[in-house]
C-alpha cells in the first residue's frame, strides 16, 4: 500500500492521521480513496469538476506529478504520496 | 563598483573572521556580503531570524519593509522586538535592534505595505529579495514584482507546525531561470478554504528555524556558496521531524513568464485572491464611438454630468449639470420617457449615480457613459481639453 502524507492545514479532516496507507494503482485513484474515506477533504483537493486543484500539489517520491504522468502518475506499493498546499502564513 | 573594490576596517575583519577562515567562503565571499543589497519583505516571525542573521553575516545593504506595529502577540515568535516595543512600528524597532548587532550594515526602512503602486519601486533597487509576509495577495504580489524585474526571491512560508522554503526566479552560472511560485500554485486558495495563522496559529520556534534556512539561501545566492534551493521546494514538519525535498520546474503555462505569458505588469493582488467584495451591480453602458453614434443620427436622449461645476468649466460636452452628490435630490429633473446618458470624468461617479437612481426611483433608461469625458475626447473630440 502506498503511503500519503497529509499536511498540517488538512490533518483536520483526516481525523489528525499524518500519514495514510492507501490501495492504489495511481494518483487518481490514491485521491479518490483518500475522499472517499474522508469526504471532508473533497472540496480542498478537487474543484467542481473533479480536477486537482491549483493550490494543491501533489508529489509521488519527489516529484511533481505534472512533471509525470499527472493524475495518471502510477503509484507503488512502496510510493510516497505528498500533498503540499499553499500556505501564507498569518493572515490567509 | 566591483564587489572586488570593497575593503573591510579593521573592526570588520575581526567581526567576520569565523567567515574569512571557511576555505570554500572566505574573503571574497564577504565582500560579495558587504556589495549586496537584500529587501526583506515582512520583519515578523520569519523576517526576524532572517534580518538578524542577514545583519550578524554583514549583508552591506538591507531593505526592510512592514507596515505593522509591535503587538503583545507578535513576542512569542518575532525575536526581533521586546517589551518596550510594542505600539511601535517594526520597522523602527527592528532598525534599532540590528543596527546595535551591526553597526557597519546600511538600512533602508519602508514604514508601508507593499503595493501594486510601490513593489516595482521599491525592489528595483536590490540583488535579492525575501519573502516573509503573511498573506496570499502579498506573496503573489512579491513573486510578479520580482519575475517582472529578474531578481531572485527567496520564499519562506509557515502553518502550525509546517515550514516551506524555495528559491524562486533564480538565474544560475549557466543563465538557466528556475521555478517561480506561479509554477507550483498558479492560483491562490479562496478565501477561508485554507486557515490562516491567525486562526490555526503557529508554533514559535518554526518561524525561526524557516526563517534561518531562508536567510542561509540568501546568503548563498549572494556569494555563489553551495547549491542553492532553486528547482526545489523544501517541507519541514516540525511534529515528525520529517523533511523532505522535492523537485520543482518551471511550468510552460505559467502566467508571468510561461510560453504565453498574459500577465505583463503587477495586477490587482486582493481581487486575484478573490479578498475584494462582490463586484457592484453592473450598469447599462454605452462606448464613446457608440454615443458619438447616436449624436450624429439624431437619437433622442438625454445628457447629464454628474461632475463638480469646477470640472465642467475646463471642459464639458454640452450636458446639464448635476453634481453626484445632489444627483437624487434633482432626480425629477432626470427624464424617464427617453434614454439618458450619464458622463462623468473616467466613468466612475456616473456608475454610482445610475446605481443610486436604479435602486431609489427605478430608473431603467440610463446609460453610463464608459470612461467618461475622457474617452469622448480621446475618441471622438481630440481638441477638447483633457485634464
Amino acid at each position: 500500500m502506498a503511503t500519503v502524507i497529509i499536511p498540517t492545514p488538512l490533518r483536520k479532516f483526516t481525523g489528525n492521521t499524518s500519514r495514510l496507507q492507501i490501495h492504489a494503482t495511481n494518483v487518481k485513484e490514491t485521491v479518490a480513496e483518500l475522499t472517499l474515506n474522508f469526504p471532508d477533504l473533497k472540496k480542498h483537493l478537487l474543484d467542481e469538476q473533479g480536477n486537482i486543484r491549483n493550490f494543491i500539489n501533489i508529489f509521488v517520491g519527489n516529484d511533481d506529478i505534472r512533471d509525470l504522468q499527472k493524475e495518471n502518475t502510477v503509484v507503488k506499493d512502496d510510493s510516497v504520496v505528498s500533498i503540499i498546499p499553499a500556505i501564507a502564513g498569518g493572515n490567509a | 563598483m566591483s564587489y572586488k573594490d570593497i575593503k573591510f576596517s579593521k573592526e570588520e575583519l575581526a567581526r567576520y573572521d569565523r567567515h574569512i577562515i571557511i576555505p570554500e567562503f572566505g574573503y571574497e565571499a564577504q565582500q560579495k556580503l558587504k556589495a549586496a543589497k537584500v529587501l526583506v519583505v515582512g520583519s515578523g516571525g520569519l523576517g526576524s531570524p532572517g534580518l538578524l542573521y542577514l545583519a550578524a553575516a554583514g549583508v552591506g545593504t538591507i531593505g526592510i519593509v512592514d507596515f505593522d506595529v509591535v503587538d503583545d502577540s507578535n513576542l512569542q515568535r518575532q525575536v526581533l522586538f521586546g517589551v518596550d516595543e510594542i505600539g511601535k512600528p517594526k520597522v523602527e524597532a527592528a532598525h534599532r535592534r540590528l543596527s546595535a548587532l551591526n553597526p557597519h550594515v546600511n538600512f533602508v526602512l519602508y514604514n508601508e505595505q507593499l503595493t501594486s503602486q510601490n513593489a516595482l519601486d521599491i525592489l528595483k533597487d536590490y540583488d535579492v529579495v525575501a519573502d516573509g509576509t503573511d498573506n496570499f495577495p502579498t506573496r503573489y504580489l512579491v513573486n510578479d514584482a520580482s519575475v517582472l524585474l529578474g531578481i531572485p526571491n527567496v520564499y519562506a512560508s509557515i502553518f502550525q507546525f509546517e515550514g516551506q522554503v524555495s528559491v524562486f526566479n533564480y538565474k544560475n552560472e549557466a543563465g538557466e531561470l528556475g521555478p517561480n511560485y506561479r509554477d507550483l500554485y498558479p492560483s491562490p486558495p479562496p478565501p477561508g478554504l485554507v486557515p490562516s495563522c491567525a486562526e490555526g496559529g503557529v508554533l514559535g520556534v518554526l518561524p525561526g528555524i524557516i526563517g534561518s534556512l531562508q536567510a542561509l539561501e540568501v546568503i548563498k545566492i549572494i556569494t555563489g556558496v553551495g547549491d542553492t534551493l532553486s528547482g526545489r521546494f523544501f517541507t519541514f514538519d516540525a511534529l515528525t521531524f520529517q523533511t523532505r525535498t522535492f523537485n520543482i520546474k518551471r511550468n510552460p503555462a505559467n502566467p508571468i513568464n510561461g510560453i504565453n505569458p498574459t500577465i505583463k505588469s503587477l495586477i490587482d493582488y486582493e481581487e486575484f485572491c478573490g479578498l475584494k467584495k462582490p463586484q457592484e451591480k453592473p450598469v447599462k453602458e454605452i462606448t464613446a464611438k457608440e454615443f458619438y453614434d447616436w449624436q450624429v443620427k439624431g437619437e433622442k436622449f438625454q445628457l447629464i454630468d454628474v461632475r463638480e461645476p469646477h470640472e465642467y468649466e475646463i471642459v464639458n460636452i454640452g450636458a446639464e449639470l448635476i453634481p453626484l452628490a445632489s444627483v437624487l435630490d434633482q432626480a425629477d429633473k432626470i427624464d424617464r420617457d427617453r434614454k439618458v446618458v450619464i458622463h462623468c470624468k473616467m466613468g466612475g461617479r456616473s456608475a454610482k449615480a445610475i446605481r443610486e437612481l436604479e435602486a431609489k426611483f427605478g430608473f431603467d433608461n440610463l446609460y453610463n457613459l464608459k470612461g467618461g469625458i475622457l474617452s469622448y475626447i480621446d475618441e471622438v473630440k481630440p481638441e477638447l481639453t483633457k485634464y
